[in-house]
């Protein structure tokens, strides 16, 4: 049988807000330890929330930015359970009625596009942090818990995705270009090492062409996009042999051990968990006007998938106009200036996706002080244009220019790269070479004519790479021939 | 008349007119303590010291000539479900003994920033879940009109000390009418605002949409200028009111004449004491001689709202008082793992009333009875709300005794759960709708306990609501104060 797999994404993202959702207490990764903490983060009898408005507009931004509608009106609830990092006994969460409500995200593998439908984007609080131990960290067996209430209290948005999605590839797309939205619009640090974007995938499978849904696994704990689609092309075969060997799945969650490659089932809690989710009498509903949600969606910045089309629209091919539009902002904008200034779009793409991208990767030079501007890169594919320089100089002349020697032209001037134009200067080197190498020229006068590429070489090593190898080509066969 | 039966506008003329000093009302009323505490214990933390700074600061501030108006060195009580920076607030549970809060609660600050002297924390029912004060982990309050019976609940600590002297007012919280019975029981003047203006911020929660601060004074005046020194648009509070405000001392003066007092059929008959309406139905006829048109007006959904109140404000408080695990602070059981200890710490920290409601609301909450329970309960809230809106349609104000009964005694409901619910009767279905109510102590039963009046308005009919209820007391002319065989000092 063929089997189909169906996942859902669920998405938490920490909003990098200066103040906490509830209280004004910094929100602020690496702190020490109960430093950014108040009585209302701490749950202390007698204190109350306070929503912080910025997260609001935050998540209206990332709902907007995916295609959401914005409900009119929302109302946070509360999540009832006990842990010894939720202070206050219930996490102030959303759940009928959701800031952000069906959108979509469009994602590409593999050439193919599919929409993966977003349920919904809600607004909750983070929780404080244990750390376990003694005796590898594991809960049952730690000798105690220390609890850190710094992250209490942290905004967070999740976006829950339908069951859209079908392979473990789509599900690291949908992942990645989630994250390069959020990161898009400034609402999150996006750093997945530091838990700021959190993934917890729904995976099922069901035989290929059937219209219920299989047996539903929640598998957490996956902390970069290779993990994520790793754990999900994991849990995908696992239910396939389970159930082809005849066994049956069950719902539950499951964690996945990176080191291992494997998911593994949690304790299975007696009873489904019930958190008894009621309307939260300290906050009033949220009411997000047309005026407001306007405000936002003018404010939104211009997000990768409208920029790649409007690449595409500028002539660059999908790929290029991919990896471009998902360069540094730093990098996007010189790409802007020195288009505007006349530069190709093909041409000043290319430059920046690869010369640029590996010398800042070579270097480790932060994108934010990259030492070109656009006006310069326009002058760059202009004098490779004219034929000023070789496109193999051309290289060391960005070179000069990113150490800081002067415009291209200069650097091309200053380290003596500018081509020969001069015809008789050229025909001179050509003719010595010809003198010099007898055996080449007879290989040619027998048929081979790819000595031709041999002789070019000659030619350019004796011009110290300053003549137009096309030029020398075309003088070269003509010299043979006659 | 001595100075523990002054009211804060006579005790704030003699305090103006240098007569007497702010440490001088504060040691009356810390003797009058003194003197009875042993058979009301009205307090369970005393701040002499404290109160005692405060007062000589106040009567320092005076002689410079800084007034910070009509409380101005006058010493007061808080309800211990009241936040106070560095002295321990236990709201009677066991689960916070020793309990030191690091801030004030905004009605402690307004207070001490209104320059009233905090004479010190008053016994409730533990987390003010009761009517007669008698679930308090730190031992039953009495009344001063009869020691062998309860002064009400939760805040009948307030109201007890409020009663005998040994505070000129004193804070209160009413969630279903914890500050107007007790106030009835004992009689005082009680008042709950509407829902909103007077911050909940460092108010132990016990049921977040209807519980309210409010005071509990010897007069109607007084109610008013506490009122106005504690309410207001407060940021820390996200279901603070901010708009504009009603002005409860302007007509005071005003009578009745022209206005419309309706009288809630649904609130007498079976189960209220001859006494009380008897004394109820005199004062309406009162009100009617002094110029206001009384109607009967019918509310069917009251007969329902305490069945609502009895989901809605434990469903809230199963979650309100989940934070109390042993974890951060108060009371810790012992436990191998943290689900034990939480357990254990609950199980040990919580009396069995609190047990009660928040197995009650956590049950209404769960999944499969959220509908057939706490849905419910909404809708008859929803109800309750059309059936005032309805009635203030055809008149300003809604009149009903405060209390079926009078004072009932010591250990009498306290293994019958329902009959004491039904203490609350006539004063939750304000609460469930957020509007303001206040009881005005009018007369003695034949056994000279006290009988309250309550008048109701809508949301913001403060103005209204003191006028009528300054009416009520004037025609009253209640002077009586309880007779307690004082102890030496």
């Amino acid at each position: 049988m063929t089997w189909e797999s169906v996942i859902g994404i669920e998405v938490h993202i920490e909003l990098s807000t200066s103040s906490k959702m509830f209280c004004g207490c910094a929100v602020e990764f690496g702190a020490e330890p109960n430093t950014n903490i108040c009585p209302v983060c701490l749950g202390l009898p007698g204190a109350l929330p306070v929503p912080n408005r910025k997260a609001i507009e935050w998540i209206m931004a990332i709902g907007l930015a995916l295609n959401c509608e914005v409900s009119e009106r929302s109302v946070f609830h509360r999540k009832n359970y006990f842990y010894a990092d939720l202070p206050k006994g219930y996490q102030i969460s959303q759940f009928d009625i959701p800031v952000c409500h069906d959108g979509y995200l469009d994602v590409t593998v593999d050439g193919e596009t599919r929409r993966i439908e977003i349920e919904r984007a809600h607004m909750e609080e983070d929780t404080g942090k244990s750390t376990h131990v003694g005796d590898g960290g594991r809960i049952h067996a730690a000798e105690s818990t220390l609890l850190d209430f710094n992250r209490s209290g942290v905004p967070l948005v999740e976006v829950v995705s339908r069951p859209d999605i079908r392979s473990a590839a789509e599900a690291r797309a949908y992942a990645q270009d989630l994250r390069a939205v959020v990161a898009e619009l400034g609402a999150s640090d996006v750093r997945l090492e530091e838990g700021s974007v959190r993934f917890d995938a729904n995976v099922s499978i069901r035989p290929e062409g059937a219209e219920g849904l299989g047996t539903k696994v929640e598998v957490k704990n996956m902390n970069s996009f290779r993990s994520l689609e790793r754990a999900v092309e994991y849990e995908i075969e696992r239910q396939i042999s389970v159930v082809e060997a005849g066994g049956e799945l069950t719902q539950e969650t499951r964690h996945w051990d990176e080191e291992a490659g494997v998911t593994r089932s949690m304790r299975i809690k007696e009873g489904s968990s019930d958190y008894r989710y009621f309307t939260e009498p300290d906050l009033a509903p949220m009411v997000m006007s047309a005026s407001w949600v306007d405000e936002v969606r003018v404010g939104l910045p211009e997000l990768p998938a409208e920029r790649k089309a409007r690449y595409s629209n500028e002539g660059l091919d999908p790929d290029l106009a991919g990896v471009l539009s998902s360069s540094p902002v730093e990098v996007r904008d010189i790409f802007e200036v020195a288009t505007a200034a006349g530069a190709d779009h093909r041409r000043a793409a290319n430059w920046l996706v690869g010369e640029v991208t590996a010398w800042l990767r070579r270097t480790e030079t932060d994108p934010a002080k990259l030492p070109l501007g656009g006006e310069q890169l326009a002058e760059l594919v202009e004098i490779v244009d004219e034929g000023v320089v070789s496109s193999s100089a051309a290289k060391v002349v960005l070179e000069g220019v990113l150490q800081g020697e002067g415009s291209p032209r200069e650097v091309a001037e200053a380290r003596d790269l500018v081509q020969i134009s001069d015809m008789s200067a050229i025909e001179e080197i050509v003719a010595k070479v010809l003198a010099d190498n007898p055996e080449a020229v007879d290989s040619y006068a027998a048929g081979e004519e790819k000595v031709v590429g041999f002789l070019v070489g000659q030619v350019m090593t004796a011009s110290r790479g300053k003549a137009d190898p096309k030029l020398v080509s075309e003088l070269l066969r003509k010299k043979l021939s006659s | 008349m001595t100075l523990h039966e002054l009211t804060i506008a006579e005790a704030g003329e003699r305090l103006r007119a240098r007569e007497v000093s702010s440490s001088d009302l504060l040691e009356a009323a810390l003797d009058r303590a003194s003197r009875t505490e042993a058979q009301l214990h009205a307090y369970l933390t005393i701040d002499r010291e404290g109160a005692r700074e405060a007062a000589r600061k106040a009567d320092a501030d005076l002689a410079d000539g800084i007034d910070h108006g009509p409380l101005h060195g006058v010493p007061v009580a808080l309800k211990d479900n009241m936040c106070t920076r560095g002295v321990e607030t236990t709201a009677s549970s066991q689960i916070l003994a020793g309990y030191i809060p690091p801030y004030d609660a905004t009605v402690t600050r307004k207070l001490k920033e209104a320059g009233a002297v905090i004479v010190g924390k008053t016994n409730l029912d533990e987390f003010a879940m009761g009517s007669s004060t008698e679930n308090s982990a730190y031992g039953t309050s009495y009344n001063p009109w009869d020691i062998g019976r309860v002064p009400g609940g939760s805040s009948g600590g307030s109201a007890a000390a409020v009663a005998i002297g040994s505070a000129f007012a004193a804070l209160g919280s009413d969630t279903g009418g914890s500050i107007r019975q007790p106030a009835s029981l004992t009689g005082v003047v009680g008042m709950k605002p509407t829902y909103g203006t007077v911050s909940r911020y460092g108010l132990i929660a016990f049921a977040s949409s209807l519980d309210q601060i409010g005071p509990l004074s010897r007069s109607v005046q007084d109610a008013a200028l506490m009122l106005e020194a504690i309410w207001g648009h407060d940021p820390l509070d996200a279901t603070s009111y901010s708009g504009s405000y009603p002005n409860p001392s302007a007509a005071l003066d005003d009578g009745v004449s022209g206005l419309k007092v309706g009288v809630v059929k649904e609130l007498a008959g079976e189960g209220y004491e001859p006494a009380v309406e008897t004394a109820v139905s005199a004062m309406v006829d009162k009100l009617s001689d002094a110029g206001a048109a009384v109607v009967e007006v019918s509310l069917p959904t009251f007969d329902i709202a305490l069945s609502a109140y009895y989901l809605i404000a434990p469903a809230e408080a199963s979650a309100n008082l989940a934070r109390f695990d042993g974890v951060r602070y108060g009371h810790r059981g012992e436990g191998a793992t943290t689900e034990k200890l939480m357990a254990r710490t609950r199980a040990e920290g919580f009396g069995p009333e609190v047990t009660r409601r928040v197995l009650l609301g956590t049950y209404a909450l769960s999944a499969g009875y959220y509908d057939a329970f706490y849905g419910q309960a909404q809708k008859v809230r929803s109800a309750i709300q059309e059936d005032f809106s309805r009635a203030y349609g055809s008149v300003d104000v809604l009149v009903s005794p405060t209390s079926p009964t009078v004072a009932f005694e010591a250990g009498a409901r306290v293994d019958d759960p329902l009959a004491m619910y039904l203490s609350d009767i006539c004063t939750i279905p304000s609460n469930l709708a957020g509007h303001p109510a206040i009881s005005i102590p009018i007369g003695l039963d034949e056994q000279i306990l006290p009988i309250g009046f309550q008048v109701m308005a809508p949301a913001l009919g403060e103005t209204v609501m003191f006028q009528v209820a300054a009416t009520v007391e004037s025609l009253a002319g209640f002077t009586e104060r309880p007779v307690l065989e004082e102890l030496a000092s």
